[in-house]
């Protein structure tokens, strides 16, 4: 029997606001144990929240950027529980009227275009953070109440690419409206996974998993490909797959049964009191919109449409907001309509050069103006060559300095000119009679050892393209 | 309406409330005889009636993205139970 | 003695400095000292803390957060806590030049009760007899301006608790509408009912204390944005046209013929002074009490669940079991009232029975502040009793819960309609116990309702009756 997985995933964004999301208290990743709370994220009796309004406008920005409708009229709801990093013991959720709803992600697979729906993406406040000792746990509040944002899916995902491609895309989205980190490492991006399997072409859902604790876009994948395995096994040996939450054990690359809390949970929703509805209007939702800046896939587009880039370069270079805005500069800088040159010098010597000390490109100090620079000396003007032209790079990187100071500098300009090589050339061929007779037999070989003994003469500054074209002249005429 | 005692046991432990034995027999009375009363409710014609959770019309109340300052950690800690380090010392939570 | 007058009176000698601030916190520590033991209005005395000598002192219910003074709901569960911070209204006051008396009032265990007989602490005892209630849940607020024990003292009231114990103990209280004073700092009973506010010995002090402490706060989403007037700017006594109406579903039964024989002169009275007094109608008010107590005791169960011991107050010292440590704490911590009320909120709350309760609560509510829109597009304000009874006995209600819960039966309503009303002391029974008049009045409204109270007041001498302790 064939089955296919069936996946809905539930990911919270920490959203980027300076405040949490019911009180003025700063936001501020590793800060001093409980050093950033107030009567209000601290639950104590008599606080009240007050709803931070960037984080209201961040929820709208997401939710229109992810094809949802906004709701005109949308309000709080208290969720209980009892756990010690949940301070009052409830959480301020939305329950029945969230912010958002009913959107979507186009995806890429396999060379189609996909559509995950989004059920709703709605506004909560963070928790405590626990660290648990074999007797007791010890518990910081700094991270309780920052504002977050739910987006969930349908269960739409089928395979554990799909749903990494939806992670990154989520992320990718969210990051070039600034709305938060997206950092798994640093919990400012969370996945949670329901999966089910059920036989091919079938319509109704088997019973689902819920995995937890996948700490990585790594971790995902690799967790939904373990538990499709394993409930694949089950079923294929006539086993029953039980609902159950499930956590991630990297370390074991398993999933591993959590027990359980508490009992089938009765959240007592009911609506916040403390906070009074909000009404979002088409203006408002208008203005947002208006504001919006433009997303990975039309700029992706528009790369592709304007400077003809290929889409995979394409999808390379706008895969974040601010190396998309460095790379369109470099594509102003670079006067040719083929682009092709700049991109590859993009993609390739400036990324690895970057990598390598852990920066994106435009991270590097090197101006669009001066890498046009750089490009056009090498590709139009061969004063050096491709290899030489790296070199520079990494100089113009370390320094800060234009291609021309660095050429000048060190005095790498390539010998181009006939002329100049001349003399070199003459007393090559003299020296090495044997090539020359191996060269005119039909050995190509023997070329490039002449080349490469024009290249040793003259400090390797000699042109190679052009001290062939030269030998090969003056060969065939002698 | 009679309470039965697994719902005064479900209830009081979905409120995280310990009751004694003699509180359990004479809560599930008041609480059936309280019911009860409030069953009258079942007479008023609530057709095209809209829920007040609010009574007042407010709507929209935000607040400006600013920091202000926080309470020290000691102040946090202040009224805690056991603390250690600036951490509160909580039951074992287990994940 | 400087302690029997009062808080405009105190306000003038002080501005003639014919008094100092000393002389009076020193007479008020002399008469808390004399008649508290009998009348325990105030709580933790062991603890005495520093009088604040900067300003004239208002004494503080137990569950208004006051900055480094304990405030603990007058339950075990809160034993110890010592606010970081000052609800809002103490902020204003202390803006104002008033100082916050050190001790706080007694009130029943986080205002669950009529009767401040839940305290943890013990009941309070009405100064006018000292075998009765003094009513609650701010009894102790109620009985100490009663007893020239404070020169005047805040409350809360969610479904009359600063009403009710002004009536039994003969003082003025008023539950402003709602919104009108910043609930931030008052520990929160039922969020969309509670309101903080002044009891008094008379109708300017109420006015004078209302001034300070309402406003829009910031902190409070649900506070307000509606101008504060200088409310003692009300007191004309001329009442001449006011239209005035009389809800006949509060007289049909319930209410004790002396209580209702007293009111109904009372009503004489206002007619006397030139108001037109006709019969209205509140054809849901038989469903208030019903409707309170799930909307009440729903917003309470969840309210109440933060208190588990993590980050302060009572803890049970188990700490290795999670669930028990919590259920222990609060099965140790809470009271019988609160018990009751968290287990009844909770059910109502509670999957399978949130529609039928809460949800039907909630519209049956709209139907009730529908019932006030009708009256009030026609009338100015509504008269009414306080309480069906004067003060009861000590004991005398607390084995019954349904029954003290149904002697709410005249305030419960106004904080569902989110209206404000007053209670001002109209007669004393022939057993010397005070009887309280209600004036009711649209939303914002609390001018009329003191342009009527005082009207009323200075036309009678209740007002200057004090109980003999």
């Amino acid at each position: 029997m064939e089955y296919e997985a069936v996946i809905g995933l539930e990911v919270h964004v920490q959203l980027k606001t300076q405040t949490k999301a019911f009180c003025n208290c700063r936001i501020e990743f590793g800060s001093p144990v409980n050093s950033l709370t107030c009567p209000v994220c601290l639950g104590l009796p008599g606080s009240l929240p007050v709803l931070n309004k960037t984080a209201l406008d961040y929820a709208i920005k997401v939710g229109l950027a992810l094809n949802c409708s906004v709701q005109e009229f949308t309000k709080f709801d208290r969720k209980h529980y009892y756990y010690p990093d949940l301070s009052k013991n409830y959480q301020i959720s939305q329950y029945d009227l969230p912010v958002c709803k009913d959107g979507f992600l186009d995806i890429q697979v396999e060379g189609q275009t996909k559509r995950i729906r989004i059920k709703r993406a709605h506004l909560e406040e963070d928790a405590g953070k626990l660290i648990h000792e074999p007797d007791k746990s010890l518990l910081d509040l700094n991270r309780t109440g920052i504002p977050l944002l739910e987006i969930v899916s349908e269960p739409d995902i089928h395979s554990p690419q799909e749903a990494h491609e939806y992670l990154s895309d989520l992320k990718m989205i969210v990051e070039y409206l600034e709305a938060s980190d997206c950092d798994m490492e640093k919990g400012t991006l969370r996945c949670d996974a329901n999966i089910s399997l059920r036989p091919k072409g079938a319509e109704e859902l088997g019973t689902k998993t819920e995995l937890k604790n996948m700490n990585s876009f790594k971790g995902v994948k690799d967790a939904l490909v373990y538990e499709i395995q394993r409930q694949n096994n089950l079923l294929e040996n006539g086993g029953k797959i039980i609902q159950q939450t499930l956590l991630w054990d990297p370390k074991e690359s398993k999933t591993v049964v959590m027990r359980t809390k508490e009992e089938a949970k009765d959240y007592r929703y009911f609506p916040e009191p403390d906070l009074p509805p909000f009404i979002i209007s088409q203006e408002k939702i208008s203005q947002v919109k208006s504001s919006l800046p433009e997303l990975p896939k039309e700029k992706l587009q528009r790369f592709v449409k304007e400077y003809g880039l290929l889409e995979y370069d394409a999808g390379i270079l706008v895969s974040n907001k601010e190396k998309a805005d460095y790379s369109e500069k470099c594509f102003c800088a670079w006067t040719d309509k083929n682009k092709k040159p700049v991109v590859n010098w993009l993609i390739g010597p400036l990324a690895s050069i970057a990598s390598s000390s852990n920066l994106e490109i435009q991270q590097t100090g090197v101006t669009a103006k001066n890498l046009a620079e750089l490009v056009d000396l090498v590709e139009n003007k061969n004063l050096v060559s491709h290899l030489t032209g790296k070199s520079v790079l990494e100089e113009m990187v370390a320094s800060q300095k234009t291609a021309q100071e660095i050429i000048q500098e060190k005095n790498l300009a390539q010998i181009s000119d006939e002329g100049a090589l001349a003399k070199e050339i003459e007393a090559v061929v003299k020296g090495n009679a044997k090539s020359v007779e191996d060269f005119k037999a039909g050995k190509a070989n023997a070329l490039m050892f002449l080349v490469g003994q024009v290249m040793k003469r003259t400090g390797g500054k000699a042109n190679p393209k052009v001290v062939q074209e030269i030998l090969k002249r003056r060969l065939s005429n002698a | 309406m009679a309470i039965s005692r697994e719902t005064i046991e479900y209830v009081a432990n979905l409120s995280r409330i310990q009751l004694g034995e003699d509180e359990l027999k004479k809560f599930s009375d008041q609480l059936a005889a309280i019911l009860d009363f409030i069953d009258k409710l079942k007479n008023a014609d609530i057709s095209n009636v809209s829920p007040t959770s609010h009574i007042l019309p407010l709507s929209n109340i935000l607040r400006e993205d600013a920091p202000k300052e926080s309470l020290s950690a000691s102040q946090a800690l202040a009224n805690a139970p056991q603390e250690r380090n600036n951490f509160y010392i909580v039951p074992k939570a287990i994940e | 003695m400087l302690n029997k007058l009062t808080a405009y009176e105190l306000l003038e000698k002080l501005k003639k400095k014919e008094a100092s601030v000393n002389n009076i916190t020193t007479a008020l520590s002399a008469r808390i000292k004399e008649t508290d033991p009998k009348v325990c209005a105030y709580v933790r005395l062991d603890q005495p803390g520093q009088i604040n000598q900067c300003g004239l002192p208002i004494s503080i219910k137990d569950n208004i957060c006051t900055e480094g003074l304990n405030t603990e709901c007058c339950s075990k569960i809160l034993a110890g806590f010592k606010p970081p911070y000052d609800a809002t209204v103490i902020k204003k006051l202390k803006s104002a030049g008033i100082s916050i008396w050190p001790n706080k009032l007694n009130m029943d265990e986080f205002a669950f009760g009529s009767s401040t007989e839940n305290s943890c602490f013990g009941p309070t005892r009405n100064p006018w007899n000292l075998d009765c209630v003094p009513g609650g849940s701010s009894g102790g607020s109620a009985a100490a301006v009663a007893a020239d024990e404070a020169v005047w003292a805040l409350g809360s009231d969610t479904g009359g608790s600063i009403r009710q114990p002004a009536a039994f103990c003969g003082v003025v209280g008023l539950k402003p509408t709602y919104g009108r004073v910043s609930r931030y700092g008052l520990i929160a009973f039922a969020s969309s009912l509670d309101q903080i506010g002044p009891l008094t010995k008379d109708v300017r002090d109420n006015a004078l204390l209302m001034s300070i402490i309402s406003g829009h706060d910031e902190k409070d989403s649900t506070s307000a944005d509606v101008a504060v007037p200088d409310y003692t700017q009300s007191l004309s006594g001329d009442i001449k046209g006011l239209k005035i109406g009389v809800p006949k579903e509060y007289f049909i039964e319930g209410i004790e013929p002396e209580t209702r024989k007293i009111i109904e002169e009372a009503i004489n009275k206002l007619k006397g002074l030139g108001a037109q007094v006709a019969p209205v109608s509140l054809p849901n008010s038989q469903y208030a009490v019903p409707v309170y107590y799930i909307i009440a005791t729903a917003e309470a169960s969840s309210n109440l669940a933060r208190f588990d011991g993590d980050q302060y107050g009572l803890r049970k010292a188990n700490i290795q079991n999670l669930i028990e440590s919590y259920k222990q704490t609060r099965g140790e911590g809470f009271g019988q009232e609160a018990k009751r009320r968290i287990l009844l909120g909770t059910f109502a709350l509670s999957h399978g029975y949130y529609d039928a309760y809460y949800l039907r609560a909630l519209k049956v509510r709209t139907l009730i502040k529908q019932d006030f829109d009708r009256v009030f597009s026609e009338f100015d304000c509504i008269v009414a009793p306080t309480s069906p009874t004067p003060a009861f006995n000590i004991g005398e209600k607390s084995a019954d819960p349904l029954s003290m819960y149904l002697s709410d039966i005249y305030t419960i309503s106004v904080n569902l309609a989110g209206i404000p009303a007053i209670s001002l002391p109209c007669g004393l029974t022939k057993s010397g116990l005070p009887v309280g008049l209600q004036i009711l009045a649209k939303p914002f409204a609390e001018e009329t309702i003191f342009r009527a109270s005082y009207a009323y007041e200075q036309s009678t001498e209740w007002h200057k009756i004090k109980p003999k302790l």
